[in-house]
């Protein structure tokens, strides 16, 4: 117990009495404060947004040193280390998407001067309008079906690759980065040159079908040969994440669970489910999550595949083409919100269903 | 303290006895699968390698020797290294003189806002899981939670305000901007594994070191630190892999100057009306691929580890 007490003393010594509102010292994070949103407002008021975004800025700063020199002083070192991150990702994330959700209110293009408070109606336009609305389901049918087919299939192959590499043999560490190889690709460069595998004139793909099957065969000519081209392109770059997470929870099964069950003559089917899955589960899980994830942002792959065409439009494509092309800005961030809210839904079920303590129920 | 086996030792990749032995039968499986998986990089480097005109020839050249016999004349070619001279300088008009294309500036640019961006993630994630893991604060687990749905949520959320923000305070197509968001895009794992790596040392040094009078700065540098070296290394490698390929916010945020590799691959390829020009194409992704693969290839055990974002402990 005094050992402990040495410990807290030593890391939280005596605390310092608080400085007066107008003392001047560099612990004073009122005053800064006071400061910081005086000269703000000013700078707001008489600047352009580019000069006073840096005075904003600086003055931001400047609170930020009376805090950070009040923690130190007084030593609250948790907050202390975890403000630049906290400050890094409410600068970068948090306050975008805040933005992007008071968007999401107003009628507003980028490239004109008005903005107007329209409440819901952005959300309904894009849900329920005659115009906009079915191209905008579309995409989402499409990217739940890409979502489906790709992550089912990752998920599969994934798993495979991840058994054949949960021994350990000679070699295994060279072959192992063979496997990794596709995930660092760009996938500028991998999705060209699967048109490539693809193209019906000059392809690999169509040169040994067309050789073995005779007649001219194209793969990207039909809404399902599209898709099974984008999911196919898609699954082997990112099946190698699925088999990292896989393998993982593969070796860290200990031995003597085989060992015992081998004394016990249990069957190759029962041991999978019975030892193996309960240490792979969580993994499986977050994989699954994951990819689920990166699987509603799929678009650079179908943009070089088939922009589009043959009714593969996304739902993230179909976003950047109304965001960035059409510069219709609040109606895509009301899609962004959309999509935001399927994908938290779906994280959740996922969690949920992830999680030990909600199986036995 | 308890015995703690090491995560690698446990997934055996350092001491081989620790998970079940297979033989050269095993190798060779694998081998087979392994080759065939990684065809297509294969013949994206052997089309780097080959000559221009015969990128494009039925039947498809596929190889640069004949292995022996093994591989019938008309699909073996003659290998070159001027694609990979022509990335860099290359004729661009018709009949001109050769002119440089910028991929240096871009490769440039491309290992300046990776490795920034990467590192300060690790400085600013480090530091915030060393808080995180060893000053719990008030709501520590809500922060945490926060944190890990900025990773959660799909980039494209954030894209157009991030765009008005840019162009509105003049950081669209400079190296800070991109810099400060691909940050902000790493430090969801950086924190989440560099916090798992914390919470697995022992505190008995650190406390003893206090103790003896040590202050809360050299306990980090000269005891925390070191002992999680290698979970470091796999977090930068892990945001390497990811940064380095970035496209969207790198087509949307980035000028000229600061164009990155993926972007600048993209322009190369679709620009000039002539079609794809897939020798190029291929010389520029496998030196972009160079980087990416030796960094993983040195830190690949560690790799494993932090592909689990160190959500998974036993």
């Amino acid at each position: 117990m005094q050992l402990m007490s040495a410990i807290q003393s030593a890391k939280t010594q005596s605390a310092k009495t608080a400085p007066a509102l107008l003392e001047l010292s560099a612990d004073n994070w009122r005053l800064a404060i006071l400061v910081g949103l005086v000269v703000s407002a000013l700078a707001v008021v008489t600047l352009p947004a580019s000069g006073s975004f840096w005075v904003v800025g600086a003055m931001s700063a400047l609170v930020a040193a009376a805090f950070a020199v009040n923690a130190y002083r007084r030593r609250y070192y948790g907050g202390l280390l975890v403000a630049p991150a906290i400050a890094v990702l409410f600068v970068m994330n948090i306050f975008p998407l805040l933005w992007s959700l008071g968007l999401s209110f107003f009628a507003y293009q980028s490239n004109l001067q008005s903005i107007r408070f329209v409440g819901l109606n952005n959300y309904i336009k894009v849900l329920t309008d005659e115009v906009a609305a079915p191209a905008n389901w579309n995409a989402l049918i499409n990217t739940a079906m890409f979502t489906v087919c790709t992550v089912s299939v990752q998920m599969i192959v994934g798993f495979l690759l991840a058994m054949l590499f949960a021994k350990q043999f000679p070699l295994r560490k060279y072959l192992l980065i063979l496997v990794l190889t596709p995930m660092m690709l760009s996938v500028v460069a991998s999705g060209v040159f699967f048109t490539y595998y693809y193209d019906p004139t000059f392809g690999i793909l169509s040169y040994v079908i067309n050789s073995v099957a005779g007649g001219q065969f194209i793969v990207m000519d039909s809404k399902a040969g599209a898709v099974a081209g984008i999911v196919f392109a898609d699954a082997w770059m990112w099946s190698p994440f699925v088999m990292l997470l896989v393998l993982a929870g593969l070796v860290s099964v200990p031995k003597y669970l085989y060992e015992a069950a081998a004394i016990d003559r249990v069957s190759a089917w029962r041991r999978f489910w019975s030892i193996t899955f309960p240490y792979i589960r969580g993994l499986l899980m977050l994989a699954l999550l994951f990819r689920t994830i990166e699987a509603f942002k799929l678009a650079d792959l179908v943009i070089v595949l088939t922009k589009g065409g043959n009714d593969t439009m996304t739902i993230s494509y179909h976003l950047i083409r109304i965001a960035n092309e059409q510069n219709k800005t609040s109606e895509g961030a009301a899609i962004s919100y959309i999509i935001l809210f399927i994908v938290i839904v779906l994280t959740n079920l996922y969690l949920y269903v992830a999680n030990p303590k909600n199986r036995e129920a | 303290m308890t015995d703690r086996v090491s995560f690698l030792e446990r997934i055996g990749f350092r001491s081989a006895g620790s998970i079940a032995e297979a033989g050269w039968g095993r190798t060779l499986v694998v081998a087979v699968v392994s080759f065939i998986y990684f065809l297509p990089v294969l013949f994206i480097i052997f089309t780097a390698i080959k000559p221009q005109g015969l990128a494009l020839s039925v039947p498809p050249t596929l190889s640069p020797t004949s292995f022996f016999g093994l591989i019938p004349d008309q699909f073996v070619f003659t290998p070159t290294l001027d694609n990979f001279a022509s990335v860099f300088s290359r004729v661009m008009t018709a009949g001109g003189q050769p002119e440089s294309t910028g991929f240096d500036r871009f490769f440039f640019n491309s290992i300046v806002i990776a490795s920034a961006s990467v590192l300060l993630a690790l400085v600013i994630g480090t530091l915030a899981a060393y808080g995180f893991s060893r000053y719990p604060l008030k709501g520590n687990d809500t922060y945490l939670f926060i944190i890990l749905t900025t990773r959660m949520l799909p980039a494209i959320v954030v894209i157009i305000p991030v765009i008005l923000m840019f162009r509105a305070v003049g950081l669209s197509g400079s190296y800070l901007g991109i810099i400060m968001l691909y940050t902000a895009f790493n430090l969801a794992f950086t924190v989440w594994m560099m916090k798992s790596f914390f919470d697995e040392l022992s505190t008995d040094v650190e406390d003893a070191a206090r103790i003896d009078g040590s202050s809360e700065i050299k306990v980090f540098f000269k005891i925390c630190l070191p002992q999680v070296v290698a979970g470091l290394a796999a977090t930068f490698v892990f945001g390497l892999i990811l940064t380095w390929n970035e496209f969207l916010f790198a087509l949307l945020l980035t000028g000229p100057d600061t164009r990155t590799v993926p972007v600048a691959m993209n322009q190369a390829v679709s620009s000039g009306g002539r079609g794809t020009d897939w020798t190029l194409l291929a010389a520029i992704e496998t030196l972009f691929l160079v980087p990416v693969f030796l960094a993983t290839f040195f830190l690949q055990d560690h790799l494993l580890r932090g592909v689990t974002f160190g959500t998974v402990r036993k």
